[in-house]
C-alpha cells in the first residue's frame, strides 16, 4: 500500500495518523455536542436516553425565539446591504480605469479581515457611544446592523471580485460592439454572469454575521440578544441539553449556508 | 447592393496610437493611412505585434487613436464609442455569451438596436440558415463545437447588417481542415452579404487565398497595400518579400530605370530584366528578388552558376538549394513528375536561368 518510491504526501509515514488526530480534535467535540442534544436527561455530561425533547423545549422557548428573530433581522439586513456594497466596490475596482488610491481602497475594504476583531469591537463600541453622547443618536438594533454590515463587506467582496476577474472582458467588448450601451452591457452580460459570485458572497456574509459574537457582545444594547449571545448567557447558568439543541440548530443553519456557497462556487468553476 | 458605389468604406488617415507615457511610450501604430473599398475582402497581414489588431480595435472603437481620423463613409467615427458604430466584430475567442442560447446570441445586436421582436426572429432565422446552424438554435454556446461556435460568432456579427465586418484572426483556433473549410465559407458569406470584410491574420497563405487586397504591416507601419498577386510577385520591401512565401535575395546594380522597369546586373555578371518597386531610389547596390518557382536549373551555363548543396522532396515539387559562386544562396523550386527524378544530384555544378519576367527590384 505505502509505496516507498512515491512522492505523494499521502504515502508518507505518519500522514494518515496525524490527519486522523486532527480531524478528531476538530470534529469530535462538535459530534458529542450534537449527540447530547438528543439526551433525555437534564445533564450535558450524563447520557440517559435518546429523544427530541430538548429540541421541543428550545423551539417553545420565548427567549430563544427573540434571539433568533434579532439574529435574522440583523443578519439578513447586513447581508443584503454588505453584498450590494461589495458588488459595487468590486465593479468599481475591476471595471474602471486604474485610479489613484485603487490599492488603498482595496486595503480599506479588506482591513476588517486583518484587524483583530476585539479591536474593531471596542472601536465600534466607542464610536456608537460617541455619537450617542454628542449627537444623542442611537439607532437601536440599527447599531448592530451597521456594525455587522461593515465587517461583512470584505467577506462578500472576495468571491464577487474573483468572479469579475475570471470573467472574459471580451464578452463586455462584444456586447458594446453589438450596440449595447454600458448600462445594457452590465444588465444583460456582466450582471447575469456575476450572479453566482454575488450569491456565494452573500452566503458567506450571512454566515459571518449569523454567528458573530465579539462585536455583537460589545455593541448590543438591552433586548438585542442574538443567538450567539443567548447561548453564551445560557452556559453561565447550570447547563441543560437545551443549549446543545440550540447550538445544533445554529450549526445546521451554518452548514446549510456554507454548502450553498460552496456548491455555487463549484458550479461556476465547471 | 452597395449603396455608396465607388466610395471607400473605411478611410484611415494619419492614425497614430501610442501606449504608455514618458519613456515607456510605445507607438503601436505609426502614422498609418489606408483606404478600404466598399464590398472588399481586405486583409491586414503581419507578424504578432505589428499593429494589425490595434488598427482593428481602433476601427471597432475599443481603443481610440492618439492622432488621426478614421472615416466610415466619410464620417469621422474615431471619437465614437463602439456601441455607436455600425461596425461589428468577430473575436478571436468568439466571445459568445455563455448564458444565452445560439439564437439569443445572434439576436443580441438587433435587440440592442431596439428592433421589433418579429423582425429579430425573422432575421435570426435567416442568419441561422446562412451559417447552416438551424438545428442548433436552442443550444447553449457551451454545448456546440469550436467550428460551430465560429459560425455563431459570424452570424451574430452579421445579423445587424453592419457597414463593415471586422474579423480578428477568427480561424486561428480551428484545426487545419476546418480552417480550410471556413476560409471558403467566409468568402461565400462575404459575396452573399455584400458587406465589407476587414480580416486580420498572421497567416500569409490565408491572406493570399481569401483577400481582394492585402495590407502588409510591420512594426506599426503599413509597408505595402495590393492584391495578393501584387504582394506576392511585386513585393516593395525586403520584409514583404520575406514574410510572404519563400524567395531569393540577390544583390545587383540597377541601370536603365524607366516605366517601372530596369536592367539588373547580378554579381555573376549576367544582366536580367526586372520590374522596379514603387518609390525606388537609384543607388549602387539594390536588392533583387526572384521566387524559387520562377527560376530554372540548367546543366549548362545560366544567368547564375553554383553547386547544389541540398535537394528536398516535397511531394508536389522539389526544392533544390544552390550555393552560388558569388557566395549567395539560391533556391529553385521544380515541379515533380511521377516517374522521373529532378535530374540533378548533390554536388553537381549547375547554372540557374532566371526568366524574363521573374525579378523584382526592392526599394530598400
Amino acid at each position: 500500500m505505502a509505496d516507498p518510491r512515491s512522492a505523494d504526501i499521502k504515502d508518507q509515514p505518519g500522514f494518515r495518523s496525524i490527519a486522523i488526530i486532527c480531524l478528531c480534535v476538530l470534529y469530535a467535540p462538535i459530534l458529542i455536542l450534537m449527540i447530547f442534544s438528543l439526551n433525555t436527561g437534564s445533564l450535558v455530561t450524563r447520557w440517559e436516553g435518546i429523544g427530541l425533547g430538548w429540541y421541543g423545549s428550545a423551539l417553545l422557548n420565548q427567549e430563544f425565539h427573540n434571539a433568533a428573530k434579532n439574529t435574522l433581522i440583523i443578519s439578513v439586513t447586513a447581508t443584503i446591504i454588505s453584498t450590494i456594497a461589495a458588488t459595487l466596490a468590486a465593479i468599481g475596482m475591476t471595471r474602471v480605469k486604474p485610479w489613484r488610491g485603487l490599492s488603498a481602497a482595496f486595503m480599506v475594504i479588506n482591513l476588517p479581515l486583518m484587524v483583530p476583531e476585539i479591536i474593531t469591537a471596542v472601536a465600534t463600541l466607542s464610536f456608537f457611544a460617541l455619537i450617542a453622547g454628542t449627537l444623542g443618536l442611537n439607532f437601536g438594533i440599527g447599531n448592530l446592523i451597521l456594525a455587522h454590515t461593515v465587517f461583512c463587506i470584505p467577506f462578500a467582496y472576495m468571491p464577487i471580485r474573483a468572479r469579475l476577474e475570471d470573467m472574459d472582458l471580451t464578452l463586455e467588448a462584444a456586447a458594446a460592439d453589438l450596440y449595447a450601451t454600458p448600462w445594457h452591457a452590465f444588465r444583460r452580460i456582466t450582471l447575469p454572469l456575476l450572479v453566482p459570485g454575488i450569491l456565494s458572497g452573500g452566503a458567506l456574509a450571512f454566515i459571518v454575521s449569523f454567528d458573530d459574537f465579539t462585536i455583537t457582545q460589545l455593541v448590543a444594547g438591552p433586548g438585542q440578544t442574538t443567538l450567539p449571545l443567548y447561548i453564551w448567557n445560557q452556559i453561565r447558568r447550570p447547563m441543560t441539553p437545551e443549549i446543545n439543541a440550540i447550538s445544533t440548530i445554529l450549526l445546521l443553519v451554518s452548514i446549510l449556508f456554507v454548502s450553498i456557497s460552496f456548491l455555487i462556487a463549484r458550479r461556476r468553476a465547471k | 447592393m452597395p449603396d455608396h458605389p465607388g466610395k471607400s468604406a473605411i478611410e484611415v488617415r494619419g492614425v497614430r496610437k501610442v501606449f504608455g507615457t514618458g519613456d515607456a511610450q510605445v507607438a503601436a501604430l505609426d502614422t498609418v493611412s489606408v483606404s478600404i473599398r466598399e464590398n472588399e475582402f481586405f486583409t491586414l497581414l503581419g507578424p504578432s505585434g505589428c499593429g494589425k489588431t490595434t488598427l482593428l480595435r481602433l476601427i471597432a472603437g475599443f481603443d481610440f487613436p492618439s492622432e488621426g481620423e478614421i472615416l466610415l463613409y466619410g464620417q469621422d467615427i474615431a471619437p465614437l464609442p463602439p456601441f455607436k458604430r455600425p461596425v461589428n466584430t468577430v473575436f478571436q475567442s468568439y466571445a459568445l455569451f455563455p448564458h444565452m442560447t445560439v439564437a439569443e446570441n445572434i439576436g443580441f445586436g438587433l435587440e440592442m438596436l431596439g428592433k421589433p421582436k418579429a423582425e429579430i426572429k425573422a432575421r435570426v432565422a435567416e442568419m441561422l440558415k446562412l451559417v447552416k446552424m438551424e438545428a442548433l438554435s436552442a443550444r447553449r454556446t457551451s454545448q456546440i463545437s469550436g467550428g460551430q461556435q465560429q459560425r455563431v460568432a459570424l452570424a451574430r456579427a452579421l445579423a445587424p447588417q453592419p457597414k463593415v465586418l471586422l474579423l480578428d484572426e477568427p480561424l486561428s483556433a480551428l484545426d487545419y481542415k476546418l480552417r480550410k473549410e471556413m476560409q471558403i465559407e467566409l468568402k461565400r458569406l462575404q459575396h452573399q452579404t455584400g458587406i465589407t470584410f476587414i480580416f486580420v491574420t498572421h497567416d500569409q497563405e490565408e491572406a493570399l487565398t481569401m483577400s481582394d487586397r492585402i495590407a502588409v504591416m510591420s512594426a506599426g507601419k503599413i509597408l505595402q497595400v495590393g492584391t495578393p498577386w501584387d504582394i506576392y510577385d511585386k513585393p516593395a520591401e525586403r520584409f514583404v518579400a520575406d514574410f510572404i512565401g519563400e524567395t531569393n535575395f540577390l544583390t545587383a546594380a540597377i541601370t536603365d530605370i524607366g516605366n517601372g522597369k530596369a536592367r539588373a546586373t547580378l554579381k555573376s555578371g549576367a544582366t536580367i530584366d526586372a520590374t522596379v518597386a514603387e518609390g525606388f531610389q537609384p543607388k549602387d547596390n539594390a536588392t533583387v528578388v526572384v521566387r524559387p518557382e520562377h527560376a530554372k536549373l540548367t546543366s549548362g551555363k545560366g544567368d547564375l552558376s553554383g553547386t547544389i548543396e541540398n535537394i528536398v522532396y516535397f511531394g508536389t515539387d522539389t526544392h533544390i538549394h544552390v550555393q552560388l559562386d558569388s557566395g549567395e544562396a539560391f533556391t529553385v523550386r521544380q515541379q515533380n513528375t511521377r516517374s522521373a527524378g529532378c535530374g540533378f544530384e548533390r554536388g553537381d555544378k549547375v547554372g540557374v536561368s532566371i526568366g524574363n519576367d521573374a525579378a523584382q527590384v526592392l526599394r530598400d
